[in-house]
């Protein structure tokens, strides 16, 4: 790892997106994280989705727990407010950003110890109220920042960089959000940037819940022969069931895939999520059948991956509630007191 | 024989769940219609159907409040806690029952006055609905206290016709079931008692309002856009009061959308990072909660308390420690709520004493948040959260604009050569801080629970950790300054009282009882967590302070001997906590004895 810091200055030539703003400028500070750990990669992938997609780098919140996973908020989008909370909360802290302040972009990072062991149960709240926001959890099977114990996503005879087979069932996050009302479900590989680019970008625009796990290798103590989640061992037994191609809304949907292969998602905000099925019997707008696939696979020792359920007209959890269009938090007096003379009928009303 | 008014303490036997609580109620709110101070107490189970419950009123021309011990009329309707009920009677107090059935031999008392009622028997062939005939078993010895008593009769059935309002078919029953009971009064017994009631005036402009119901409404006024909860006896009823209030009061006029937002969370652990969560986020939020809550929040509270994070916590505590006495009432989470969570930590606590202070003190902890970028905690309880209490009415200034606190917008930034996140610009150990999403360029910082620079950029340096932990205590003191400070009454005695919150209530009561016997003490009311200059000063000028909490381990003397390491001897613990309100008699008995014991002087002997 290298500790040498960024230059100030960018190169003059890199490319301009819609808004003016280079890459460089959806970039956060230097990882900390082991040289070649996959969730630099997840990093990179959201700062390339973003500048693509020429959102305003400081309209987010980035919102994590603890862990390894949840150090990198640090490593993208500087100009944007983060918050690095407390192990297995980011869904609670971000569910409460969220009803700050429903007009920014909220991603949360976690992992597979935040989001499975500790934290599994805001997981599945957080999913079921259908928060706004994209929730990537950095799926590596193990503790980092401790030294490599097994977390709850580890598949069970997996082993342990001393040779210790895991002993316990995994918890499989992404069929968890399907049962629970996730809106968008997604699985991806931190080493597959073409495939995981164009769904956080998915995710970014949809309405809703949308939850990506990444499969993200731990160089450091889950990256041997005999783990389930090292680069090798994912590269041969994945499976893509749906390539996603995402295309903002002034873009021109060009047709370079063969008909009846692609389908076309429209977004709520006008964009269209092109959907790349190389598996015709998939159908990524049918639950349960996703479910079905995902587990059906996993048995057979393949990780499916791709975006395996998407329906774009989901309510999130603000219009679930109700709530005023306009942020609460920019809401003052004149919105949110009664005054004195309402105060003097609600004194009667208890005499 | 001679008559007493307005001055007895009345209670209800029933069943939980059998309907009893609506004419209790009635018969409070309607000594209350005539100007009687009264204050109420539900006695509950942690049950929902079944067991016994009790109902009591103190009532009370002088207007003390508190709980005094020892019954004077028993309505005895539950068969199951007779004997006990029976017992609670003062000598020459009275027994109401049902006397369809004969009272058991044994529970005969020589010094008490039977009063039986054949209310079964009278309302068989009234109601053919037994669920009928059992409800109005309620309204029937409502309608027989009132000729007891002399409880003005129009006052009540008044009351029917309000509370029935729209359902025309109910009133004519209710008021025959209570004719049913006053003709029976009036025309077999000895009414009215000599225990009676008469119009008063004492109780002037006040209401009638639980303190839950005042935090939810303070809340609302306060400007609370975020609420999240779990529930948890007894302080759900404050999230339900702000959710009842801001359907009503927070509805945008146009849109017909909500300007708020409440969520059940799963836990507390949750409910507890949506409030700071909403707080880094820029919504003033607050949650709900009770001790086992405190509990389970204390990590998010110390990363709040570390990383700045507005943010406001109601604990309606309750009989601890672990489940405890989830329906009976202490004050025994004092230190938990000042120290919360691990590392060195300590919060703001505010302690209402009143429906009136409750409202207040939701409001002012939403600015004090704001102000000092840290989560402030009010202590209530169940005496005071969940029974209806005798309240000065609330009050808003119009002109009144809520406190944001250092909040940098973008222009603020465009003015500004150099933000940090942490720096004390002002001296006063508050740093300025900024909303996600205000500035393209500028303004943006990291948020973490571990150690930073001024300029939010995570650091092990020692040195940096130590000037954050001391700015920290420097933001300590200024917050020392803007809480709410102690009430303090005195007239230059030596010796002193100390109290907060509820029990407050009977203290005007003990100070009367301790008077005749010579002992007068200047008194100070704690009203907030960190004590003001004016409690050190009460502490220096005298000699003998009694502390007077509801807790075994005189958590708020442990306080005060910690935060200014005061004599320990001089702070006189006065402790009750059998789950029950402390009452003036106690306080009373124990100040007393302890001046009989010690031979302290008394004023009498003084001059």
């Amino acid at each position: 790892m290298t500790f040498v810091a960024k230059p100030r200055t960018h190169h003059p030539n890199l490319p301009l997106n819609e808004i003016g703003l280079t890459r460089r400028d959806y970039e956060g500070s230097v990882s900390t994280l082991c040289a070649g750990c996959g969730h630099d990669s997840v990093s990179a992938a959201i700062v390339q989705a973003c500048a693509e997609l020429s959102l305003p780098p400081h309209r987010f919140a980035k919102v994590s727990g603890i862990g390894c996973s949840s150090k990198t908020p640090s490593y993208f989008l500087n100009k944007s407010h983060g918050f690095n909370s407390v192990h297995g909360r980011m869904p609670s802290v971000a569910t409460g950003a969220n009803l700050a302040n429903r007009d920014l972009y909220c991603i949360g990072v976690s992992g597979d110890g935040d989001s499975a062991s500790i934290g599994l149960g805001q997981f599945a709240h957080i999913v079921r109220r259908r928060i706004n926001m994209l929730y990537i959890v950095d799926n590596n099977g193990t503790y980092g920042l401790t030294k490599g114990q097994f977390s709850a996503t580890n598949d069970k005879g997996s082993t342990s960089k001393k040779g210790v087979p895991n002993l316990y069932e995994p918890i499989d996050l992404v069929s968890l959000a399907l049962q629970i009302g996730a809106s968008f479900v997604a699985r991806s590989f931190s080493g597959d940037k073409r495939q995981l680019v164009p769904l956080i970008q998915a995710g970014l625009r949809h309405q809703g819940m949308a939850f990506i796990d990444v499969i993200s290798p731990c160089v450091a103590f889950n990256n041997h022969q005999g783990s389930t989640k090292s680069y090798d061992h994912v590269r041969n037994h994945s499976l893509n069931v749906v390539d996603a191609d995402y295309i903002p809304i002034n873009e021109e949907i060009t047709a370079d895939y063969p008909p009846g292969t692609t389908e076309e998602v429209r977004m709520p905000d006008g964009s269209t999520l092109r959907l790349h099925k190389t598996d015709n019997d998939y159908d990524p707008h049918d639950r349960v059948g996703a479910l079905n696939y995902v587990q059906r696979r996993a048995e057979e020792g393949e990780t499916v991956t791709g975006l395996l359920y998407v329906d774009p007209d989901a309510a999130d959890c603000h219009e679930i509630m109700d709530t005023v269009h306009r942020p609460l938090n920019e809401l003052g007096e004149a919105e949110l007191c009664p005054g004195s003379k309402a105060l003097a009928a609600i004194n009667q009303s208890f005499r | 024989m001679s008559v007493s008014y307005n001055d007895f303490v009345i209670r209800f036997a029933n069943v939980n769940g059998s309907g009893s609580a609506s004419a209790n109620g009635m018969f409070a709110k309607a000594l209350f219609r005539m100007g009687i101070p009264v204050a109420t107490r539900n006695i509950f189970p942690s049950n929902i159907q079944g067991l016994p419950t009790w109902f009591e009123v103190r009532v009370s021309e002088q207007g003390y409040l508190g709980r005094r011990e020892g019954v004077d009329i028993m309505v005895a309707m539950n068969a199951e806690t007779l004997v006990e009920d029976v017992a609670s009677l003062k000598p020459g107090g009275y027994l109401l029952y049902d006397n369809s059935k004969p009272l058991a031999k044994t529970l005969r008392r020589d010094d008490i006055n039977e009063i039986g009622i054949p209310i079964a028997t009278m309302l068989l062939p009234q109601f053919s609905d037994p669920k009928q005939r059992s409800l109005f078993k309620n309204i029937t010895y409502l309608g027989a206290l009132a000729g007891l008593l002399n409880i003005e009769f129009d006052v009540i059935t008044g009351m029917v016709s309000t509370q029935y309002k729209g359902k025309d078919d109910l009133i004519e029953p209710n008021i025959r079931a209570l004719e049913i009971g006053r003709q029976y009064a009036v025309d077999y017994l000895a009414a009215p008692l000599p225990i009676q009631v008469r119009r008063s005036d004492q109780v002037g402009d006040r209401i009638m309002v639980e303190g839950n119901m005042a935090a939810g409404l303070g809340s609302v006024y306060g400007g609370a856009t975020v609420c999240a909860w779990y529930p948890i006896t007894p302080s759900t009823s404050v999230a339900e009061a702000f959710e009842l209030h801001a359907n009503r009061l927070r509805i945008d006029r146009d849109s017909g959308q909500k300007n708020f937002a409440i969520i059940q969370a799963e836990d507390e652990l949750a409910a507890i990072g949506m409030v700071i969560g909403a707080g880094w986020n820029g919504a003033r939020s607050f949650t709900a909660t009770s001790g086992p809550g405190v509990s389970l929040m204390s990590e998010f509270l110390g990363l709040a308390y570390f990383a700045e994070i507005p943010a406001v916590l109601w604990d309606i505590q309750r009989a601890g420690p672990s489940t405890g006495m989830p329906t009976r009432t202490q004050q025994s989470d004092v230190l938990a709520a000042a120290y919360a969570s691990h590392g060195d930590t300590k919060h703001p606590v505010l302690f209402p004493a009143t429906p009136k202070e409750c409202f207040d003190f939701a409001a002012d902890a939403l600015d004090l948040a704001d102000r000092l970028q840290t989560p402030i905690l009010v202590l209530s309880d169940l005496e005071l959260g969940m029974n209806d209490s005798l309240s000065e009415p609330f009050e808003w200034d119009d002109a009144r604009r809520y406190d944001r606190g250092k909040v940098l917008d973008a222009d603020d930034l465009d003015k500004m050569e150099v933000f940090g996140r942490y720096l004390d610009v002002d001296g006063d150990g508050i740093g300025f801080r900024t909303y996600p999403g205000t500035h393209p360029e500028k303004g943006a910082f990291f948020t973490r629970g571990t150690s930073r620079d001024e300029f939010a950029a995570y650091t092990e340096s020692e040195e940096a950790y130590q000037r954050n932990m001391e700015r920290l205590l420097k933001k300590w003191e200024t917050a020392a300054t803007l809480v709410p400070q102690a009430e303090i009454e005195g007239t230059g005695n030596s010796v002193g009282v100390m109290y907060y919150g509820t029990t407050a209530t009977p203290m005007p009561e003990a100070l009367d009882l301790l008077a005749p016997e010579g002992i007068q003490m200047d008194a100070c009311r704690i009203r907030a967590f960190p004590f003001g200059a004016n409690v050190r000063d009460f502490i220096g000028q005298h000699d003998v302070i009694f502390v007077v909490e509801q807790n075994r381990d005189a958590q708020m003397r442990t306080l005060l001997i910690n935060e200014f390491d005061c004599d320990p001897n001089k702070l006189v613990p006065v402790t009750y906590y059998a789950g029950m309100s402390i009452s003036a008699d106690f306080i009373h008995r124990h100040i007393s004895e302890y001046y009989q014991a010690n031979k302290l002087p008394r004023l009498t002997e003084v001059q």
